[in-house]
This record gives structure tokens, C-alpha cells and sequence, in this order.
């Protein structure tokens, strides 16, 4: 661990401290979909659904003009619902049409809703049946991004969950270490030099950029996530063998190089080898951080809950840009996967698992922080309001991982500051 | 179960939220799971609105299943109610909530809220958007009208002679297709006709103003997809007349203007109410290599329609390809459509959609959002002229496509995608130039070009198991030599001609009689 932060236990964030239940404004795990079929380049992702499910990704992502759709929604209907047409043999049809129209595909994933989840459609069972259908063909898996069970990136979560039954076993004696997480390809490139200067070999990133690259899991496995959300993932990992590397997110300067520490120690890479290695990236993002720095130092942050990267990120603000953190709002707050953020974080911070939006949104507008980190549903409200936002779908959607993006990673929270000092047109008060 | 890569329409309480969020002082309380609030995008994101929709969502999620989701609905109703203070309090289910069935409608009925409260029925596994914005604005005006409708069969009263004509101008939602503009345009319009405009609605109406609307002399059904409904009831329960042409085109909007004078009495020469640049610069000479391009018109049932008569008539375009998928407006499409000499196109799977554009291989595409996917994949220069759209058909200019501007600005729009006449042309003359070519777009778009053009692939898209069709290398060259954007109607042409003929090779001969046999 990093030595920047003096820790002792009393000084620990102890955890959530407090619960709101009630009307949430977050998307549902449906939405995961958005970055993973740029990721996963060879994946289809058919949703089970409504149309509500069809019009949400189409809204998302239409924006953008697809040449070939990577995902669909197979409809459920009135029939599907009365019983009146078996609802695995339409999926079988559904399916055969798709992989007729898509020749490219190695990789299907069948994707839960809250109605396919309602009417309790079992898709795995249908996902192992096509599998055998098509065998020679594609992979066939399934996976929940229903809004009743996943928010936002809680999609990635079950996604990635849904292909650990299908990860080779390690051989044993061998040694790896899985990389969780999407990351942007970039940054998977950046990774992959800073491990082979460590000396750190057989990494593997998962995702990876084809459904085919999936990593070999066993008892010589290290798992670090790059990413809070996959809780549910590296659990499943951990049930088949591998060790969970509990480390801060690498976001900034120091979240980058705790992370790379904490990999190097349980690979037992010199001290002196692996402060010499990451000296230069580490100064490189400290010098890239200042003048954004300079730009929040002092100013007060707010974040309302979207996608369990608030913690890390109010982290990062708080330690390497000098913020002051209001409250930190997170849909779901996972004590194993946050273990190396917690240990970082001011113990007196405001820490609210869940919402009610309304009351949430009372208490932003009591204390009028210089800064609010909130969805796109919110965002422009809050502006007309005369308050500041960055909206935080963005964050999931940057490359922001690592030493050389830590400049960036402040800047997307600097803009809308710059930007308010910059516009001459209208009031923002 | 249906498989759909694009939807036309989202789910009908989306329409509900449309015409919510469109209204002042009403509120919608919609039974939802968690996510479903993803829609209050659509209004902040797209229509760049400045404040949240007037929408609680109860999003309940896996864990509230096992208790009372019931219970989340009264605390949901009450709180809005409290909260918001609504002047009327909308209840509905989306399309989970329908499957677990608790009534939110009745719920509220019950629940002695302190407001008038109307429950909507969305039937989410049939219906779509339009028809749920359709339905909750002809619940919201029955609801509030029903107690001042005359007694059936009275006569109206005609209009006093001290009394200016004034009209409503109904179906303008948010997420319309440039409502705001097309609002602002024909309120000019009948301005400069001596009418008022009584009622604006829903968009920008209260409940109050609702209640309004029988003082007016008559409905413009400007948005039939939202108004048609809600004006044949009003026909029918206050005999007010209905106007119904949509005035989008130059000949529409004096149809319009022809319409509002005779419904109203009014002696009004339409020549002298306004005028547009459209006939002009259709008529002036840059505009001839206009003429029979082959477009494709496919759209919500009223833009569809409206766009192929300015295609045909006022562009000079050749409409091959007309459809909507607005199945409560296939009757007035096919219509339409027989009078151009077409079969109607009536769907709304998007697959379905693709398929017949390329088989018609149209040198335009005007179209939705989603026919540009299908105009990038097939290389075809398209234009929006329907919902559904994206932020870029929500301009901060302003840009009507009803009325006289809104015909100026069908003009620039529509001809903007093609190639200009010189660039069209030189392609034709010389073929391998290294900066104007087949494989960059036209030159006017700069980067905007859609890159490669495939609309040279066989029409049929997959080879067809029976037929033995071969194109000779010579004649595959020379089919190369055409220009791009009616490369895919000559190939379509050709192999046509060569089935007829019983040929099985397409020589470089097949290819020129077949140009000259469909030269007429």
C-alpha cells in the first residue's frame, strides 16, 4: 500500500452509513450494453423484453448510426404472455433468424428484463439448450440486466458472471493474473507495458476485445478489478480458485500506482524496482493533474448515485485534486470490492446507499455544492437551477484508468467549471 | 415473440409522459421498476429540457416484489400529489407493471387524494407510443370536458359577428417532430388570416386551459397521430368542425389556409396570405437534375403522406417506395400511395423496411432516424422528416416543416444529401479520379460523406439458390462505370431484364439493352 495515506484503523471509513429507499433515477443494467458491444466486438446482445427495453437501448445508443446492429430485443407479446405460444420456441426462432442474418457473431447473450424476469422465462436453461443447437457456431450464454435486479453497470457485473462457468481451468503450478473490468483499449495497452516492465506475465484482460479471449481461472489465479462494479464476478472467480488483490481503483496518480503496488507486492516484485518503474508515469500525472487542480482545489462536490465508481471517484477528488466531498451517493455499496477504497477515504464523509430522489435532490439544493455528479435525467434540471453538474455516464464512457489519463480524468470534472467562467451568454445564478 | 433491432415507437406510456411532460400543472405517477426512468432522458437530453418531466415513478425493484408494491404506489400518489400540487393527477402502468397487476389506477381512485385523479390504461404488449400519447390526451380532455358537453343532438351556437373566428391547434407534443417550430408557424399563419389560436395543446396547456377549448369555432388535428381521438370526440360530443389538412408542403398549406376559410366562412384569397421560396427554387434551373430521382418516403403515417406530395409534386422527385408504420393511419397511406401507382409499405419491422429499400435501390431515403442506419448500410443519401428522432432533428434554429418555412426549409433539407448537378455530372463523365470518386461521399458534405458506397450489390441482397444470374467480368466493369447512386437501379434493371429474356450471362450488350428497354 501506497505510503502518501497514513492509515490507521480509527481513521478508516467505516462503511455506509446510511440507507434511503425510495423513488430511484438510476438506469437499469440493460444499459451495460451500450459499451460492451464495442468492447466485446464479436458479441450479440439479444434482450428478452418489452418494447420498453428496445426503445431504452435505442435511445441510448441510436444516436449513432449502425450500418449492422450489434444488439436487438426479441418482444415479448400478448401471446408469449397468455401462454399461447411456448415461449422457448419462439426464443429458438427468434435466435435461429438472428444467426442467419449475422454471420460474424461467436458470442450471444441472451439478456434478462424485468418483464422476461416477472413472468420467470428461464433464460439460462434456454441459453444451455440453443447452445447445443448451435454448437459449431456461436456461444450462447445468458445474463440478467433486468431493472428489478441491476443498475447500470451491475449489467457488466452479471455479464461477465454469466461466462466464468466457461473459463478454462488453469494448470496447476501455473500462475495469472485478470485484469476486471472494461477498460478502454488504450488503456489496456498502457497496462500491458507497465506489467511487462514489472516482470508481470500472463495478464489477461476481461473482458477482452474478442468473446473468445477468456482467461484460464484456478489456484494460481490473482484477480484485480479495475472496475467496483464486478462484486459478483470476482466472487465467482474466487469460487473457482483465484485470489482477489485488494487495492484502490486506479484512478489518478495515486489511485495508479497503489493499484500497481498492490499488484507488484503479491507477485513480489522488488520494492526498489517497482518505485523506479512507476516514478516516471507517477510524475508524468502528477504534473498533468496540476493545472486542473488548481482549477477545484477548494470547491465542494456532490455525487447522487449511477454507477458505484462515485466512491473511487470522490476518492480521487478528495485526495489528488483537493475537493471537498458533500456526500457520496452509490447505488450499491460492496464492502469487498471497495476494502482498498474505504481504507482512503475521510472517515467523517457522507456515505448513502440507494435513494429517494426527491429528498436527495432537497438536500443538493440545501447545500448548493459547487459541483454535483449526477445522471443525465437530473443534470440539465440542476443547471437551470443555477448549479454546476457533470454528468456521470461519462465516466463510465472515458478512458480513465491509469497514470496517463489521470489529467483527463480531472478535467472532465474541471470543464464544467472552466466552462461556466468561460460562457458570457445567459445566467447560470 | 418479435425480434427487433430498431423500434419506430416506444411503449405507450412513453406517449403518456409526452403529453405530461408537454402540459403545465398535471403530474404522472407511473408503476414502474427501477430504470424505467431512463425516459426523463428524452425530454432533458434530447428536447435539451431544462427541468425534469412531471413524472414519479414508483421503481420498485426485485426485493419490493415479495411485499406490497401496492403500498408503493399509494406512498408514490401521495407524495406527488403533496409534492407537486397538480391540478390533475394522471396514474399508469408501464409495461412491467402490467404484468404484475395492482391496479394503480383503482388504487388512486380509492385513495381520497386531494386531486382529480384520471387512470389510464396503456395495454403495453399491443399498443405503442403514439396511440398511449393519443389515449391520455382523449382521457385528460374527456375527463375534464365530458360535464360541459350540450345535451346530444343541440345545435351549436354560431359565432357572434363582433366575435374574431379562432381556432385550437391540437396533437403538438414534446418529442414531436419539430412541434415547436410548426406551433409557432401556423399560429402566424392564422394570424395573418384574421384567426385566433383559443387553444395550444397539449403542448404548453394546462388542465384550465383544456377546458377552454369548446369556445374555439373549430380543431386543427395538426398531429393526427396524438389528436385524432380527442378531436372526432369533440366533433361529436360539441359538434365542432375538425380541420384536417396537415399544411406541410407549399400546396398543403394553401389547402390549409383553403380548408381553415371555408370551415370558418371566411372570404380569404390565398394567394395573398403568404408565400414561400420553395416553388421558386424548384422551378429555377439548378433545380432540373432534380427531376424523377427516385426517393423512398417512409415515415409516421401524416409525415409520410404530406412528404411524398411535396416529393412528386413540388421537388419533381419520382415517389417509388411509401410507407408508414402508423398502423391507425395505414388507410390514408395506402390511399396515398395507390395514387403515386404504389403498394403501401405497412410495418413496423425495421428489417422489413430495409429489405424494400433495397430492392427499390431509390437514390434518396426520407425517412426516420432509424432509415439512416439503413441508407449508411446501403450507401444512400437520406433526410429526417419523422419521429423517430434524435437530438440532431431537435435545432436550437428555427426550423417548422408546416407553412411557408416550414416548405423553405423542406427544400434546403431534402436536397442538402444528393450530389449537386456539376459534381453528378463530372462523375459521370470520368470515373477515376483520385479525389472525386465512387468511394468518397459528395464533396459539398465534406467529411460527412458516408464512405463506401455498396449500392452496387446485387438487388436482392443474398444470391438466390435457383437462379444461375452471372454477370461476365466485362459487364461487371461496365456496370462500374455508372455513378454510384444509380449503379444499384441499372444492376436491378439489368438482371430484371436478363430473367425475362431467359438469359443467364449479363454480357456488356445485356446491360445496354436493358438500358434502353427501360429508357422510357
Amino acid at each position: 500500500m501506497s505510503s502518501v495515506i497514513a492509515s490507521s484503523v480509527e481513521e478508516h471509513h467505516p462503511g455506509p452509513q446510511t440507507q434511503e429507499r425510495g423513488q430511484r433515477a438510476v438506469f437499469c443494467g440493460l444499459t451495460s450494453i451500450i459499451w460492451l458491444h464495442r468492447r466485446i466486438q464479436d458479441a450479440f446482445f439479444l434482450v428478452v423484453g418489452s418494447r420498453t427495453c428496445a426503445h431504452l437501448i435505442q435511445s441510448a445508443a441510436g444516436v449513432m448510426i449502425f450500418a449492422e446492429p450489434r444488439f436487438a430485443t426479441a418482444i415479448l407479446s400478448e401471446r408469449d404472455l397468455a401462454g399461447m405460444a411456448d415461449c422457448h420456441e419462439e426464443l429458438d426462432r427468434v435466435v435461429g433468424e438472428l444467426i442467419s442474418r449475422r454471420g460474424g457473431i461467436n458470442r450471444l447473450f441472451l439478456v434478462g428484463s424485468c418483464p422476461s424476469e416477472v413472468i420467470k422465462l428461464d433464460l439460462e436453461t434456454a441459453a444451455a439448450k440453443l447452445q447445443v443447437k448451435h454448437e459449431n457456431r456461436v456461444r450462447i450464454s445468458a445474463f440478467s440486466g433486468s431493472g428489478i435486479e441491476t443498475t447500470f453497470t451491475q449489467g457488466e457485473d452479471q455479464c461477465l458472471k454469466s461466462t466464468v462457468a466457461e473459463l478454462p481451468s488453469l494448470a496447476s503450478g501455473e500462475q495469472n493474473l485478470i485484469v476486471l473490468g472494461t477498460v478502454s483499449d488504450i488503456v489496456e495497452d498502457q497496462f500491458r507495458r507497465l506489467f511487462d516492465d514489472l516482470g508481470i506475465g500472463n495478464v489477461s484482460f476481461y473482458p477482452g476485445r474478442k468473446a473468445g479471449d477468456l482467461p484460464a481461472v484456478g489456484k494460481g489465479t490473482r484477480v484485480i478489478a479495475a472496475q467496483p462494479f464486478v462484486g459478483e464476478t470476482a466472487r465467482a472467480l474466487i469460487d473457482r480458485g483465484a485470489d482477489l488483490i485488494s487495492a484502490p481503483f486506479p484512478l489518478g496518480a495515486e489511485g495508479s500506482k497503489s493499484w500497481f503496488e498492490a499488484v507488484a507486492s503479491v507477485y513480489d516484485v522488488p520494492q526498489e524496482r517497482v518505485q523506479q518503474i512507476l516514478e516516471l508515469p507517477y510524475q508524468r500525472a502528477k504534473r498533468a493533474l496540476a493545472p486542473h487542480r488548481a482549477k477545484l482545489e477548494g470547491k465542494r462536490v456532490h455525487f447522487l448515485p449511477d454507477s458505484q465508481l462515485e466512491i473511487p471517484m470522490a476518492r480521487f477528488l478528495s485526495e489528488e485534486c483537493g475537493l471537498e466531498v458533500s456526500e457520496i451517493g452509490t447505488p450499491f455499496h460492496d464492502q469487498l470490492i471497495m476494502q482498498g477504497e474505504l481504507a482512503r477515504l475521510a472517515k467523517d464523509v457522507s456515505i448513502v446507499e440507494g435513494q429517494d430522489l426527491d429528498p436527495a435532490l432537497a438536500r443538493v439544493r440545501e447545500s448548493r455544492p459547487d459541483l454535483t455528479v449526477c445522471g443525465m435525467g437530473i443534470a440539465n434540471a440542476l443547471e437551470s437551477e443555477g448549479l454546476r453538474t457533470k454528468w456521470s455516464i461519462e465516466l463510465v464512457f472515458s478512458p480513465v484508468q491509469g497514470f496517463d489519463q489521470a489529467g483527463d480524468l480531472a478535467a472532465l470534472f474541471a470543464k464544467p467549471l472552466v466552462r461556466q467562467d468561460i460562457l458570457e451568454v445567459g445566467s447560470w445564478s | 415473440m418479435e425480434l427487433t433491432l430498431w423500434t419506430y415507437e416506444g411503449p405507450p406510456h412513453v406517449g403518456a409522459i409526452r403529453v405530461a411532460a408537454s402540459m403545465r400543472d398535471v403530474h404522472l405517477m407511473l408503476h414502474s421498476p427501477q430504470g424505467d426512468t431512463y425516459a426523463d432522458l428524452l425530454f432533458t437530453m434530447i428536447e435539451r429540457d431544462g427541468k425534469r418531466p412531471p413524472v414519479t415513478y414508483t421503481t420498485f425493484q426485485a426485493r419490493d416484489l415479495g411485499s406490497s408494491t401496492a403500498e408503493m404506489v399509494l406512498h408514490s400518489l401521495r407524495e406527488a400529489a403533496e409534492r407537486f400540487k397538480p391540478q390533475v393527477l394522471m396514474v399508469a402502468d408501464s409495461c412491467t407493471a402490467e404484468l404484475i397487476q395492482d391496479q394503480p389506477g383503482a388504487l388512486a381512485l380509492g385513495a381520497n387524494l386531494p386531486v382529480p385523479v384520471i387512470s389510464l390504461e396503456m395495454a403495453a404488449y399491443t399498443r405503442k407510443e403514439n396511440w398511449g400519447a393519443a389515449e391520455t390526451f382523449y382521457q385528460l380532455v374527456r375527463g375534464l370536458l365530458s360535464r360541459q358537453a350540450p345535451p346530444p343532438g343541440s345545435e351549436r351556437p354560431s359565432r357572434a359577428a363582433d366575435v374574431r373566428p379562432s381556432v385550437n391547434l391540437l396533437g403538438p407534443t414534446k418529442l414531436g417532430f419539430r412541434c415547436r417550430d410548426d406551433v409557432v408557424e401556423i399560429e402566424r399563419l392564422l394570424m395573418s388570416m384574421g384567426v385566433d389560436v383559443n387553444v395550444v395543446a397539449p403542448l404548453g396547456a394546462s388542465p384550465r386551459d383544456l377546458q377552454l377549448i369548446p369556445k374555439a369555432d373549430a380543431n386543427v388535428n395538426l398531429c393526427p397521430e396524438v389528436s385524432d381521438l380527442t378531436c372526432s370526440w369533440l366533433a361529436r360530443t360539441f359538434g365542432m368542425p375538425t380541420i384536417t389538412t396537415i399544411p406541410m408542403g407549399w400546396g398543403a398549406t394553401r389547402d390549409f389556409i383553403t380548408e381553415v376559410a371555408s370551415v370558418l366562412g371566411l372570404d380569404i384569397d390565398v394567394g395573398a396570405v403568404g408565400a414561400s421560396r420553395l416553388p421558386w427554387y424548384s422551378r429555377s434551373i439548378d433545380s432540373t437534375y432534380l427531376t424523377g430521382k427516385r426517393v423512398f418516403v417512409f415515415a409516421d403515417g401524416s409525415h409520410a403522406v404530406a412528404a411524398a406530395r411535396v416529393a412528386r409534386d413540388e421537388m419533381g422527385f419520382e415517389v417509388v417506395g411509401l410507407g408508414t408504420y402508423s398502423r391507425e393511419r395505414a388507410r390514408d397511406v395506402r390511399a396515398a400511395a395507390k395514387e403515386y401507382g404504389l403498394e403501401a409499405l405497412i410495418t413496423d419491422n425495421y428489417l422489413e423496411v430495409e429489405a424494400r429499400v433495397q430492392e427499390l435501390q431509390p437514390e434518396m431515403v426520407l425517412g426516420t432516424q432509424m432509415e439512416r442506419h439503413i441508407a449508411k448500410r446501403l450507401g444512400i443519401p437520406c433526410a429526417v422528416i419523422s419521429t423517430p428522432a434524435h437530438v440532431q432533428d431537435y435545432p436550437a434554429r428555427y426550423s417548422p416543416q408546416m407553412g411557408f418555412e416550414g416548405a423553405n426549409v423542406l427544400f434546403d433539407t431534402w436536397v442538402h444529401p444528393l450530389i449537386m448537378g456539376l459534381e453528378e455530372h463530372l462523375l459521370h463523365m470520368f470515373r477515376d479520379d483520385f479525389e472525386f470518386n465512387d468511394s468518397v461521399g459528395p464533396s459539398h458534405l465534406g467529411s460527412e460523406g458516408e464512405g463506401a458506397r455498396s449500392t452496387g450489390q446485387s438487388a436482392g441482397g443474398q444470391p438466390d439458390g435457383d437462379k444461375t444470374l452471372v454477370w461476365a467480368f466485362d459487364a461487371e466493369k461496365e456496370l462500374k462505370k455508372i455513378p454510384f447512386f444509380v449503379r444499384g437501379k441499372a444492376r436491378r434493371n439489368t438482371e430484371r431484364f436478363a430473367e425475362e429474356q431467359g438469359l443467364s450471362t449479363i454480357e456488356v450488350d445485356t446491360l445496354y439493352d436493358a438500358k434502353a428497354h427501360f429508357s422510357n
